[in-house]
């Protein structure tokens, strides 16, 4: 899996973070979204969907569609479902008891809700990333070669480090641990360990990303690396980020998806979502007024 | 009123200094106390460690784990068989009881919110908490009666119904810690329900197994009392488990009530065989969960 140049025209204006509000004002990436008149692909597309915890609704008629190998930003107040959502899409809820969910999750054609869905075959193809780094404890090279051997992709040693090596060049993070790759994943720092995170998730080529607040617990340049590598992922992986920063939304997605107490308030280019938000609610957000 | 409201606090400061004195001399005195309680916890147990060590450490011999008991009055009398039979109670207890514990302990702490799993946790404390002459009394009815005859089986499986629950629920805690994230990771990555468990949950966890199993083969190799009408006992060497089988706890208690000053000493030294023994399990414990904890230095 070759890496792409990382001074692609991707590149974001990484301007100082603490901006001057309101951010839509901010350097923007110069890029297209969603080029218009480009085929595009749908591959992620949810219809109607509500959801419950018990009695309790926390997604009410939810409908949005993700497109191949772009950006898509959640954002809203804490609470406001987006991380639920992004759960929904790999059927993660599933794990909680007495969850149910209404509507259609079309992932590549195909309703995952509907009876007999594979959910182990989905969750290698939908990857996560979630918002605390959560390698296993061992060591870094039995991190990212698990996904390997629960899913009996690559038999044999060598074919295992060759995937390996090339997960952990993708994430960016060979350089920095190709001589230690069998010391505890747990003694890299909290940004490599996040890298880590990505590199095991990218190393059953899953076809989309979700990542959960993935930089939320990192430092500014751990942060960085993280966006710079998103960004270069896109390339090849549909990547659907849930983030409270909407700066990192600002800089690295290319159309962002408003939540509001479990509603989609708007949905639309990035750019235009913070330059010209359609609804009052989102520009209240988007400037700071609440959330 | 007003200069107390504008520094809260000061104002119920000017106790001076008898108060401090009185503050510190009661943590002095506190503290003190639980070191007290430390030390007279500790008494007893140097004083017997102390006490078995000097009455059975001059019997420690070669001729002492090389032979069986002899008659009285014939020398270099030991307790071999008695070593030997407690390592075979002890293995086949450990065969049966090590597995069974951890697979319930698995099940139960897998479906930890479901009734049937608070049933069989409450059960495996009750059973905990069953007198163990209890168990010896009911294999003695379940294996002994029916067979017509006491045997190293019925021994080590009445130790096998002890440990069960103490393995059981140290399982259930040890997985307990396991943090879920590792369970979310390993399921976001296409894991089934039992490669989690397997791949994940069980190797996290296989330290903190080890030496709770550990913890509990040393609990049950100081048991006597289920082995009194189960295994019985055995004055020669015999490999059989179909046949009564001696243990050192029932040879110890058999000489010790004996009126014969050498088999006293027997005794003794059967006891120090016995706490090594256990000491040195205990001991593997610890340090097999401080070599194999997963440690965040590279």
């Amino acid at each position: 899996m070759a890496t792409s140049n990382p001074s692609s025209t991707n590149e974001p204006a990484l301007s100082p973070a603490g901006g001057s509000l309101p951010l839509g004002l901010a350097p923007l990436p110069t890029r297209e979204a969603s080029p218009a008149g480009a085929p595009q692909e749908t591959v992620v597309d949810a219809r109607n969907v509500n959801f419950f915890y018990g009695k309790h609704q926390v997604l009410f008629d939810i409908n949005l569609a993700v497109q191949a190998r772009e950006i898509f930003a959640l954002i809203g107040p804490s609470g406001c479902g987006k991380s639920t959502f992004l759960r929904t899409l790999n059927r993660m809820n599933d794990t909680i008891p007495g969850v149910r969910l209404e509507g259609e999750v079309i992932v590549n054609g195909r309703n995952i809700y509907a009876p007999g869905t594979d959910v182990i075959g989905l969750r290698r193809t939908v990857g996560m990333i979630f918002q605390r780094s959560n390698p296993f404890p061992f060591s870094i090279f039995e991190n990212v070669a698990y996904g390997l051997k629960v899913n009996g992709l690559a038999r044999g040693r060598r074919e295992q480090e060759a995937v390996v090596e090339s997960s952990l060049r993708a994430a960016g993070l060979w350089d920095e641990v190709k001589d230690r790759l069998h010391k505890p994943a747990l003694a890299l720092s909290g940004g490599q360990q996040q890298r880590l995170c990505i590199a095991r998730a990218l190393a059953i080529e899953p076809e989309i990303l979700l990542m959960d607040e993935p930089a939320s617990a990192l430092d500014p340049i751990a942060t960085t690396r993280i966006e710079e590598l998103a960004l270069e992922l896109k390339a090849k992986y549909t990547i659907v980020i849930v983030t409270h920063n909407l700066q990192q939304a600002a800089r690295i997605s290319d159309r962002t998806c408003f939540f509001l107490m479990g509603r989609v308030v708007e949905t639309g280019p990035t750019q235009r979502m913070f330059t010209n938000p359609a609804r009052k609610e989102t520009e209240d957000y988007i400037t700071g007024r609440f959330g | 009123m007003s200069s107390v409201a504008l520094q809260p606090g000061i104002g119920r400061l000017p106790r001076g200094r008898a108060h401090q004195r009185w503050r510190r001399f009661r943590n002095a005195f506190m503290l003190g106390l639980t070191g007290l309680c430390t030390l007279l916890v500790l008494i007893p147990l140097f004083l017997i460690l102390y006490y078995v060590v000097r009455q059975g450490l001059p019997g420690l011999h070669w001729s002492f784990l090389a032979n069986a008991p002899k008659p009285v009055g014939e020398p270099d009398g030991g307790m071999g068989n008695a070593l030997v039979g407690t390592l075979e109670l002890l293995g086949l207890a450990i065969v049966v009881g090590i597995p069974l514990g951890i697979g319930a302990g698995v099940y139960v702490a897998e479906f930890r919110g479901e009734t049937f799993a608070h049933v069989v946790r409450f059960a495996a404390d009750v059973l905990n908490g069953i007198p163990t002459i209890v168990t010896g009394m009911f294999i003695y009815g379940l294996v002994v009666v029916p067979l017509h005859h006491f045997s190293g089986w019925a021994g080590g499986l009445a130790l096998a119904i002890i440990l069960v629950p103490v393995v059981l629920r140290t399982t259930d805690e040890v997985l307990r810690t396991i943090p879920v994230s590792y369970r979310e990771a390993a399921l976001a990555l296409g894991a089934s329900r039992w490669d989690v468990i397997w791949r994940v949950v069980l190797r996290a966890a296989q330290p903190g197994l080890v030496s709770a199993s550990l913890l509990g083969i040393s609990r049950i190799a100081g048991e006597t009392a289920p082995l009194l009408f189960t295994a019985l006992n055995n004055s020669f060497w015999s490999f059989k488990l179909n046949q009564p089988m001696a243990s050192l706890t029932v040879q110890i208690y058999n000489f010790a009530i004996a009126p014969y000053d050498e088999w006293h000493a027997l005794a003794w030294t059967g006891a120090l065989t016995l706490i090594l023994l256990v000491l040195s399990l205990n001991i593997l414990a610890r340090l097999w969960s401080r070599w194999r904890s997963p440690r965040r230095t590279a």
